[in-house]
């Protein structure tokens, strides 16, 4: 399996669903995310996998709810407007402390919005789309190969911290073909018999799923364990990359499909003289604020680039806490800026900063 | 101090009688030790407790309790989980049924039931509930039907009978305005994957038995594979209804059972049990 092949994003995610063991799958069609649940709906079966299309997102969500419940390894995947709908059951599977993987194919919005790509559900990600105080783990792909590869990532760190984690993709990652390389995965299956509800034998006490604590103490006690293990993943899952940023007067920072572009503006702007470097979140949740502090001090300013009105920029500001000034430059409606429209820009935003 | 709570006996089920032995009485009843031995939050004459008892009974029964996985609803029996002593996962409002639908799938020979009050099945969770039936799902579904929200204190419900005053139709229910009361029953029971349906109630004790008998059926045709098997309970909600337990269960024999009529809706033809 270590040939590369030529691949959609979303079908690559697909096949590294049943390479890592993915014992079940729950979707409902939306676009630009249907091959999924095509693609699992072919070959889910072939490997004795459970594969339900599910009458809603809704439903999806709540079966992936039981699934995990029961011990076993579920994901599901949708795009925005289906992931909105399924907050309410992303915060109970966080409240019950439940593991599985979601996969938001993001598409640009709001409300029905339109099928071609965006990152405007940066917020609803990564500071707790449903209600309550929790998180979620984000891995932002930026590559076909990268949606293979944050599944594996994905369910691991899932069954390691007992906490959904989010794949946040979008509309181009998803549709656009690449090679593609499956690593074998042999990592060993994670034994979920203290808490999985499998049937209460003799020699145990019954095990059960819940977010409910009705006494308020009980609930402090155990928000005050949820955020415990949210200051370990702070802590210990902290992802990104940086290219040219050793000498770089200017950044810019960008996650997913808007880092692929910036890379090829950066390029194009490097050639032009311009000491410009390339920070990239992998993990948008634990967001990389440490490293982007150090980084503050040698820089003139920052430019996050991204598919929405402004979303992760107020990460990047709460990073660099003041010390130096962060741009912004995005685009909505589904459409893509060109490479040299975000050097324009950087240009005229590098002039503006030389008057001033 | 010694207070008085102290000089009881510890457990209900010993038994001393001066100048005989234990052993010479014949058990005619205990506790199933399917239900945890606790006190219930339910109030007095409330269905749920009789609905929790029965079908834990019938899992002690059977001795399934290791094989069981139960599915508690939001509602007033969301703390199902405290009470019946077999494994279980608490579902989000209305979504029981999607839970269930997972965890029988890939659990085909486990017990999986879902346990669900009206508000919980029928208003917010009818489509889970719906495409579970359709789809046939080998599990059970236990609808406690008593007409009202009750753990939000007795707000109008899809169930609410026509005219009945609730918190949110203080002048009774008016059907021009919000439609008549939904017999679940008989929807489930027209779709082809519903098994086996029923409706009873627990509010005398001929009832009781007849509910406990559905149960057992039900849990039985689960072994056959051959689709949802769907138990309605018409419960009192003495509470919410504001009537003592006595009149809850005249109010069932006078007028629940005029919009719900007791009784098989759906029988399998050919299994015998």
């Amino acid at each position: 399996m270590t040939e590369a092949k030529l691949m959609k994003g979303n079908e690559a995610l697909a096949e590294a669903a049943i390479l890592a063991g993915c014992d079940a799958y729950f979707g409902y069609p939306i676009t630009p995310q249907s091959e999924v649940l095509e693609y699992l709906a072919r070959e889910m079966p072939k490997h004795n996998r459970l594969v339900m299309q599910a009458e809603s997102e809704i439903a999806s969500i709540n079966m992936v709810y039981g699934a995990a419940g029961a011990g076993f390894r579920s994901m599901t995947s949708s795009s925005s407007p289906g992931i909105s709908l399924m907050q309410e059951g992303i915060s109970y599977l966080a409240g019950a402390e439940l593991p599985c993987l979601i996969v938001n194919v993001n598409r640009a919005g709001p409300g029905l919005g339109t099928i071609q790509p965006g990152q405007g559900d940066y917020f609803q990600s990564v500071k707790g789309g449903g209600h309550g105080d929790y998180k979620m783990i984000v891995l932002a792909p930026a590559s076909v190969q990268e949606m293979a590869d944050f599944v594996f990532l994905g369910f691991d760190l899932a069954d390691k911290y007992r906490n959904p984690v989010l794949i946040l993709s979008d509309g181009a990652i998803g549709q656009m073909m690449e090679k593609v390389v499956f690593q074998p995965y042999t990592n060993p299956k994670v034994d979920k018999s203290s808490w999985a509800t499998t049937g209460k034998l003799k020699t145990r006490e019954r095990n059960f799923v819940t977010s409910l604590f009705i006494q308020p103490e009980r609930m402090e006690v155990h928000n005050l364990k949820l955020e415990a293990k949210f200051k370990q993943i702070r802590e210990n899952e902290v992802r990104f990359e940086e290219i040219n940023t050793a000498d770089a007067e200017y950044i810019f920072v960008a996650y997913g499909l808007s880092a692929r572009i910036c890379q090829k503006a950066m390029d194009i702007a490097r050639e032009k003289g311009i000491k410009i470097g390339l920070f990239r979140p992998i993990c948008l949740y634990p967001y990389p604020y440490k490293r982007l502090e150090e980084l503050a001090p040698q820089v003139k300013f920052m430019l996050s680039v991204e598919l929405n009105s402004g979303q992760m920029v107020e990460d990047v500001q709460l990073a660099v806490k003041g010390k130096v000034p962060v741009k912004f430059y995005g685009k909505m409606g589904g459409l893509l800026p060109t490479p040299e429209e975000i050097v324009n820009e950087l240009e005229k935003l590098i002039a503006n900063h030389h008057a001033n | 101090m010694q207070t008085e709570e102290h000089l009881l006996p510890e457990t209900s089920t010993e038994v001393h009688v001066q100048g005989c032995q234990a052993d010479e009485y014949e058990m005619v009843y205990h506790k199933p030790s399917t239900l945890v031995d606790v006190n219930m939050h339910y109030c007095p004459g409330c269905a749920h407790s009789l609905a929790h008892k029965l079908l834990m009974e019938v899992v002690e029964e059977m001795d399934i309790q290791d094989k069981t996985i139960g599915i508690a609803p939001v509602g007033c029996s969301v703390f199902a989980y405290d009470y019946m002593n077999i494994d279980m996962q608490e579902a989000a409002h209305g979504r029981a049924a999607a839970v269930a639908t997972a965890v029988k799938r890939l659990m085909p020979e486990k017990y999986v039931f879902t346990y669900q009050g009206d508000g919980d099945l029928a208003a917010i969770g009818i489509a889970e509930t719906l495409h579970a039936v359709n789809r046939g799902e080998n599990i059970l579904i236990v609808f406690l039907n008593n007409a009202v929200y009750g753990m939000t204190s007795g707000q109008m419900a899809p169930t609410t009978l026509p005219g009945m005053k609730t918190t949110t139709s203080p002048d009774g229910r008016d059907t021009g305005f919000y439609g008549a009361p939904i017999k679940v029953a008989e929807l489930m029971a027209v779709l082809p994957g519903a098994y086996y349906v029923t409706r009873q109630t627990v509010h005398n004790s001929n009832a009781v038995r007849k509910t406990k008998k559905a149960l057992q059926n039900a849990l039985n045709y689960q072994k056959l594979k051959k689709g949802t098997c769907f138990v309605e309970i018409i419960g009192n909600c003495p509470s919410n209804w504001k009537m003592t337990p006595t009149e809850s269960s005249k109010f069932i024999e006078e007028e629940m059972v005029k919009a719900f009529p007791v009784g098989d809706i759906k029988v399998p033809k050919v299994e015998k049990l």
